[in-house]
C-alpha cells in the first residue's frame, strides 16, 4: 500500500496558503477515519465489555460502554448454561470438514480443467460458471428434502456433504493453475509419473498461496454461516455457533454477560487468523467479488 | 491381447466435483422448480400437482407483496449508502496517509465475524433498558427509542446493521480498483490545473466504472437475499416491517413446511436475481463497445 504513494495534490509545490489548507484537509480525513473506524469497531467493543460487566452492571440504566468492575465469571459460566463447547466443537468440525473437502475436490477438478485436454472441458467450465452465479436459497428445500431422504438431517454428513465442492473454489483454483509454468510437469510425465503424483506433488505444492487464500474463504464462510446449520440441524447438539446462540437468545433463558462471552470466544478464531495474515481474507475476498 | 479399456484421467480428476455438483445444485434447480408446481407439504405424503396454483396464491398473498416491497426498501436503502461510504473510504485509504493497514483492518474487520452473532450484540446494543444507545441518549436528555420494536425504525436498524456488515467488502474491491487507475491520468490532470472534484469526476469515476458496477451488482444481490441479522434481531416484525422474501421463504418452508409454496417463493427470487445478473452482463456489453 505504501508503494500506492502520492496522489497528485502533493504534486505542485507548498506555498503558504496552500500548505496550510492541505494540512487541515489532511486533520479532518484522519477526524473522520478515525471517527468511522471507532463506530465500526463499537458493537465488538461492546461485545467484550459487557461480556465483563457482571450482572448488577447489565441492567444499570443508563448504561456505560465500559465496565465499573470488570469480571471474567461469564468466561466460566459459558460453558455450563449452555452447551457451548459442543456449538464450538460442531463448528470446527463443520467448517473444518468442509474447508479440506472442498479444498480437495475443487483442486481436482480446477487441475483437470486447467491442465489436461480431454473432450467436454468445455462444457464442464461452462456449468461451473452458470453454478457461480446461482444463489443458495433456489437449491435450499430440495436440498433440505435429500438431506432428509438420505437420513442425514441432523449429522456432520447431512452438513458437509451437500458442501463438498464449491463452483467458486474450481473457478479460482482453474484460474491459479493456468498460470503455473508447465515445465515441471512435462518433465514428471516423460519420467512416466501419473497425473495424480503430478497434481499432488508439483501442482498442489506451488499452489499453497491460492489453496490458503480459498481455505481461508471457506473456512469463514461456514464457521459463520446461520441458515444452512439452521435448517440441516435440528437438535441442541448439532447446532454451531451462529445457529446455537441464535437460539438462545430467542428463548431468554441466559443472561446478556454469558451471550456475550459466547460471542466473543467464537470470534477469536477468526479474528486471531485475521491478524496473523489479513492478506489472505483480504485476497479472497476481492477475488469473490471479482469471480 | 486386447488393450484394456483406459479412462482418461481427466475423467477421474472431474468426478467428485462433477457428482456433487450435479446432485447438490444443478439437479435441485430443477427440483426446486417442480415441487413450485406442487401442493407439497413436509407433513403430507399427497402432494397434488397443482400447475401454476402456487404463483397464483402469491399474486394475491399481501404478506409477498409486503415481502417484495421490504426487499426493495432494504436494497434502496442499503445498497446506495454502503458504496457511497465504501467509496469516500476506499478514496481517503488511497491516500499517503499514517495508519493505514490500521484504518484498513477496522474497517475490514466486520466482514470476517458472524453476522448472525453480531446480530445478537446490536440487538443488546440497540435494546431501550440495557443498550448503551439508550443510555446516552438519555444521558443527552432525549427520550430512549425502541428501534427494533418500533414499525418505523427497525427496518432502518436492520439497514445500519447490513451496512456495518459489508462497508469493508466493497471497500477492499474499490481499494482493488482504485490502484487501477493509472496514477499518470491524476498527475496530468493536475498539471492541467483540475481540483479535486475534477479530478475525481473525470477521472477516478470513470476509471473505477467496471468495479462500481461490480460492486452495485454483488450487492443488490446479497441485498434480495437478506435473511441472517433480520432472523436474529426481528424475525421479520414488528407487524412485518422488516419481512423479506427470505425470511418468508424460511416462514412458508420451515414453519409452515409448506415446501411447494416456499419453492414458489425461492424461485421469484431466482428470477429477480437471474435479472439483475442479466442487466450487468448487458452493461458489460455497452461498455465494451464503447
Amino acid at each position: 500500500m505504501s508503494t500506492e504513494a502520492s496522489r497528485a495534490e502533493e504534486l505542485p509545490p507548498a506555498g503558504g496558503w496552500q500548505h496550510v489548507r492541505r494540512l487541515g484537509g489532511r486533520g479532518s480525513l484522519y477526524a473522520l477515519l478515525i471517527v468511522g473506524a471507532v463506530v465500526m469497531l463499537l458493537p465488538f467493543v461492546w461485545m467484550v465489555s459487557a461480556s465483563l460487566k457482571p450482572q448488577p452492571e447489565i441492567f444499570r440504566y443508563p448504561n456505560e460502554l465500559l465496565p465499573r468492575e470488570p469480571t471474567l465469571a461469564a468466561y466460566g459460566d459459558v460453558w455450563e448454561r449452555i452447551p457451548f463447547a459442543r456449538f464450538f466443537l460442531n463448528s470446527v468440525v463443520f467448517a473444518g470438514g468442509v474447508t479440506l473437502i472442498s479444498l480437495f475436490l475443487d483442486s481436482l477438478a480446477a487441475y483437470a480443467l486447467a491442465r489436461l485436454q480431454f473432450r467436454g472441458r468445455e462444457v464442464f467450465f461452462w456449468i461451473v460458471l452458470i453454478v457461480l452465479m446461482v444463489p443458495f436459497q433456489i437449491t435450499l428445500i430440495p436440498l433440505f428434502l435429500t438431506v432428509f431422504g438420505l437420513g442425514w438431517l441432523d449429522t456432520f454428513p447431512g452438513l458437509i456433504v451437500p458442501r463438498a465442492t464449491n463452483a467458486f473454489g474450481i473457478f479460482m483454483l482453474r484460474q491459479f493453475f493456468l498460470s503455473l509454468p508447465r515445465d515441471f510437469d512435462d518433465a514428471a510425465r516423460i519420467d512416466g509419473a501419473s497425473e495424480f503424483r503430478i497434481y499432488w506433488q508439483i501442482a498442489l505444492p506451488l499452489s499453497l498461496p491460492a489453496l490458503a487464500t480459498l481455505g481461508v474463504f471457506h473456512y469463514m464462510y461456514n464457521w459463520n454461516d446461520l441458515l444452512w446449520p439452521l435448517i440441516i440441524t435440528t437438535t441442541t447438539e448439532m447446532r454451531t455457533l451462529p445457529a446455537g446462540l441464535t437460539l438462545f437468545m430467542g428463548s431468554h433463558v441466559i443472561e446478556h454477560a454469558v451471550l456475550m462471552a459466547g460471542a466473543t470466544i467464537s470470534l477469536i478464531p477468526l479474528a486471531v487468523a485475521f491478524l496473523v495474515a489479513q492478506r489472505y481474507f483480504v485476497r479472497g475476498v476481492v477475488m469473490s467479488g471479482l469471480k | 491381447m486386447t488393450r484394456a479399456f483406459k479412462v482418461h484421467p481427466a475423467y477421474l480428476f472431474l468426478l467428485p466435483s462433477a457428482t456433487a455438483l450435479l446432485v447438490f445444485t444443478v439437479w435441485p434447480i430443477a427440483q426446486a422448480l417442480w415441487i413450485s408446481l406442487h401442493d407439497w407439504s413436509f407433513l403430507s405424503d399427497a402432494r397434488p400437482f397443482i400447475g401454476l396454483g402456487n404463483y397464483v396464491e402469491l399474486l394475491g398473498d399481501d404478506r409477498f407483496w409486503n415481502a417484495m416491497r421490504v426487499t426493495a426498501l432494504y436494497t434502496m436503502g442499503a445498497v446506495p449508502l454502503q458504496i457511497g461510504l465504501a467509496l469516500a473510504v476506499a478514496l481517503a485509504l488511497n491516500e499517503r496517509l499514517h495508519g493505514l493497514a490500521l484504518f484498513r483492518a477496522a474497517f475490514f474487520f466486520p466482514v470476517i465475524s458472524s453476522l448472525a452473532i453480531m446480530a445478537i450484540v446490536w440487538s443488546f446494543l440497540l435494546d431501550p433498558n440495557v443498550g448503551v444507545i439508550a443510555g446516552w441518549m438519555t444521558d443527552l436528555g432525549m427520550r430512549r427509542i425502541d428501534f427494533l420494536g418500533d414499525v418505523t425504525l427497525a427496518l432502518p436498524a436492520i439497514i445500519v446493521v447490513g451496512i456495518w456488515k459489508n462497508l469493508g467488502f466493497s471497500m477492499v474491491i474499490l481499494l482493488a480498483g482504485l490502484q487501477g487507475v493509472p496514477r499518470e491520468h491524476y498527475e496530468a490532470a493536475s498539471i492541467d490545473g483540475a481540483g479535486r472534484w475534477q479530478r475525481f469526476r473525470h477521472i477516478t469515476i470513470p476509471g473505477l466504472r467496471h468495479t462500481l458496477l461490480f460492486v452495485v451488482v454483488i450487492s443488490v444481490i446479497a441485498s434480495l437475499q437478506v435473511f441472517d441479522q433480520i432472523f436474529v434481531m426481528t424475525r421479520g416484525g414488528p407487524l412485518f416491517a422488516t419481512d423479506t422474501l427470505v425470511t418468508y421463504l424460511y416462514y412458508q418452508g420451515f414453519s409452515l413446511f409448506r415446501m411447494g409454496y416456499a419453492s414458489a417463493i425461492a424461485t421469484i427470487l431466482f428470477l429477480l436475481i437471474l435479472a439483475v445478473s442479466a442487466g450487468q452482463l448487458r452493461l458489460f456489453r455497452y461498455r465494451d463497445v464503447d
